[in-house]
């Protein structure tokens, strides 16, 4: 057990160091001079030699990238070059307002998956199963950026009950718990919920007829238990898979907000990466995706450490 | 007469029934069972219909999907001559959601086959080999595990800029790692089993254990797998393109489409939601063909 936990604590290391090369390496794949966002195209070539050597850009890439890594380590991810503001404090507004959507979106979608995966797990093959199965394979087969546009549609543009856009009035971007702010999350939490809602509720009915189909529930049964009684015992041996299938939509959809947070002018991570990427920003989108990415791995390394504790047959 | 399952006469009998079961074929077996499903067999043609439509939309439309026209902006649904309404620059609706059916279907299948071909290679590869060269396939997909599928799209389309060939460069990235993972792990499976074991004793060599042995077993799951990433891909290539990424304007594209249309949906919100039905039709389908497919050819994954 501790020597599972040790070595799946330390695997983080170099999956981390990958990442880190990879969004290193994503500012070299795009074409042309890194410099050409920040200059201008007629200025003086002295300049423009004078600027590659300011930013490091004539050191060969693994110094650059060495480099870097230890401002990285250090915490500082360079200034934006669009807004000339650090990224770090960029990032400090942004990504509370991304992991309000993603959690309300998760737990919503947790909510709605659970109750219909359960329900379709337990009636197998009756209309009921069947029903929620096609909520289940629609809700992971609608685009949401459209199911937000339809839902804008509906309730801001025909009945004008809800606000369209932003996260509160007057394009405010820090939040409160307010009934104004609530108002402003209602229509992006649906939209998000509806990816996690179809993958729950597919992991959920396909866990409890797995555990209904096994000898002991027959042996529960038999032994006088009531139906709610057998009940709780499915639903411990459903939670570990449940939780650990969350545990990754939470992340998907706190790296996977862009999208809802465009349809909706949410200002997040997404909105971060949106104009870092159309202004060219790249210590934007560099510290963005890191730490995004980051965010995924712990989320991933969290949900692997609580499996394992809550269900000792992962550790193998 | 003893009836116990260990008399010899009934096993001749059980025997006779399996040969004749068997001698079916896989394949007719599984046509028998997707002729049966009535999901699986409305969706294909609803799936038939659309790439038909698309493919040949020179010959069923009469417009030009590019020529605007500036009266007949935002037209609504049954305008005359517009059946499905007019878009923002008052192009015909119908023509442009046929003709952007061919962009975003290409971008939709085009990453998974490209993916499937590399991903599969790489798995095989991985699975069959083990050792260190599985360590090292499966720690760099690790790394691209480490980020969420629309983030790496969007990421490395971002990097690389807007653009058909971009936007397919950088889906194919985001698809390699699952296809791989799955076919590693099916390899390994089979791998390790006996017949394989078999093969080699009989003097087998190593790429005929793999074409005749490994890849015949490994195709079938592999191949599901990738149908039902159809469906995600679809979605990731029009959102790219929603986002200004893929497909540029004017192209007719479903994304794009629902993109320029935004910010008509106080004018005319009807015409603005069609070209996101269509990818929600496309990839229903798809899923719902994936799964069928599942289905009828018996696999688990």
């Amino acid at each position: 057990m501790l020597t599972y936990l040790i070595r799946r604590i330390l695997y983080v290391i170099p999956i981390c160091l990958g990442v880190t090369v990879l969004v290193f390496g994503l500012v070299h794949l795009a074409p042309g001079d890194p410099l050409s966002a920040v200059v201008p195209p007629d200025a003086p070539e002295e300049m423009v030699q004078e600027l590659r050597v300011a930013y490091g850009f004539d050191k060969p890439l693994p110094i650059q990238y060495a480099t870097w890594l230890g401002r990285v380590l250090t915490g500082d991810l360079g200034v934006s070059v669009a807004r000339g503001r650090e990224v770090t404090s960029e990032l400090a507004l942004a990504v509370p307002n991304t992991l309000i959507l993603a959690v309300g979106g998760t737990l919503l979608g947790f909510t709605l998956g659970a109750f219909f995966g359960g329900v379709a797990g337990y009636f197998q093959g009756r209309w009921i199963d069947k029903l929620a199965t096609g909520i289940a394979i629609t809700g992971v087969s609608v685009p949401h950026y459209w199911l937000g546009l339809v839902l804008v549609i509906i309730f801001s543009v025909e009945m004008n009950v809800l606000p369209a856009i932003g996260m509160g009035p007057n394009g405010s971007s820090n939040w409160v718990w307010d009934t104004e702010h609530m108002k402003h999350l209602v229509l992006p939490i649906i939209t998000l919920s509806v990816i996690p809602m179809g993958i729950i509720t597919r992991t959920v009915r396909a866990t409890v007829a797995e555990i209904l189909n096994q000898e002991f529930v027959q042996a529960l049964h038999a032994k006088g238990l009531l139906n709610h009684q057998v009940l709780m015992h499915v639903v411990t041996n459903a939670a570990p898979t449940t939780l650990a299938v969350m545990g990754i939509q939470l992340g998907y959809l706190l790296g996977g907000s862009i999208l809802v947070e465009t349809v909706f002018q949410w200002p997040g991570t997404g909105s971060l990466l949106n104009s870092a990427i159309f202004e060219r920003d790249i210590p934007l989108l560099q510290g963005t995706i890191l730490v995004l990415a980051m965010f995924f791995v712990f989320l991933n390394l969290l949900v692997d450490l609580v499996q394992s504790a809550i269900d000792p047959r992962m550790v193998r | 007469m003893s009836t116990s399952p260990l008399d010899p006469r009934q096993q001749a009998t059980v025997d006779v029934v399996q040969v004749a079961v068997q001698s079916r074929g896989y394949w007719a077996t599984v046509l028998g069972r997707i002729l049966y499903d009535k999901v699986t067999m409305i969706c294909g043609l609803i799936l038939l219909l659309i790439i038909l439509s698309t493919v040949f939309a020179d010959w069923i439309t009469f417009t030009d999907p590019y020529k605007a026209n500036m009266l007949k902006r935002l037209k609504p649904i049954g305008t005359p001559g517009y059946p499905l309404g007019g878009d923002e620059m008052g192009r015909d609706m119908l023509t442009r959601l046929l003709y952007g059916g061919r962009l975003s279907l290409f971008m939709g299948i085009a990453p998974v086959v490209l993916a499937l071909g590399i991903g599969g290679l790489l798995g095989l590869t991985a699975g069959f080999l083990g050792g260190r060269i599985n360590m090292l396939i499966m720690r760099i997909m690790d790394v691209f595990y480490a980020f969420p599928s629309v983030l790496l799209a969007v990421a490395i389309s971002g990097a690389l800029g807007a653009g058909i060939f971009n936007a397919i460069v950088s889906l194919t990235l985001v698809f390699i790692p699952p296809i791989t993972r799955v076919t590693e792990s099916v390899t390994t499976q089979i791998r390790n089993l006996d017949y394989i074991e078999a093969a080699r004793a009989s003097g087998a060599g190593t790429f005929a254990i793999i074409r005749v042995h490994v890849l015949s077993n490994v195709l079938g799951p592999v191949f599901i797998y990738a149908t039902s990433l159809i469906s995600v891909c679809i979605i990731l290539a029009s959102g790219l393109s929603f986002l200004g990424l893929g497909t540029e304007p004017p192209e007719p594209e479903w994304g794009l489409m629902l993109n320029t249309l935004r910010q008509s949906i106080y004018v005319n919100p009807e015409v603005a939601t069609l070209p996101g039905l269509m990818i929600f039709i496309t990839s229903l389908t798809f899923n719902l063909l994936s799964d069928g497919l599942r289905s009828a050819m018996d696999i688990r994954l």
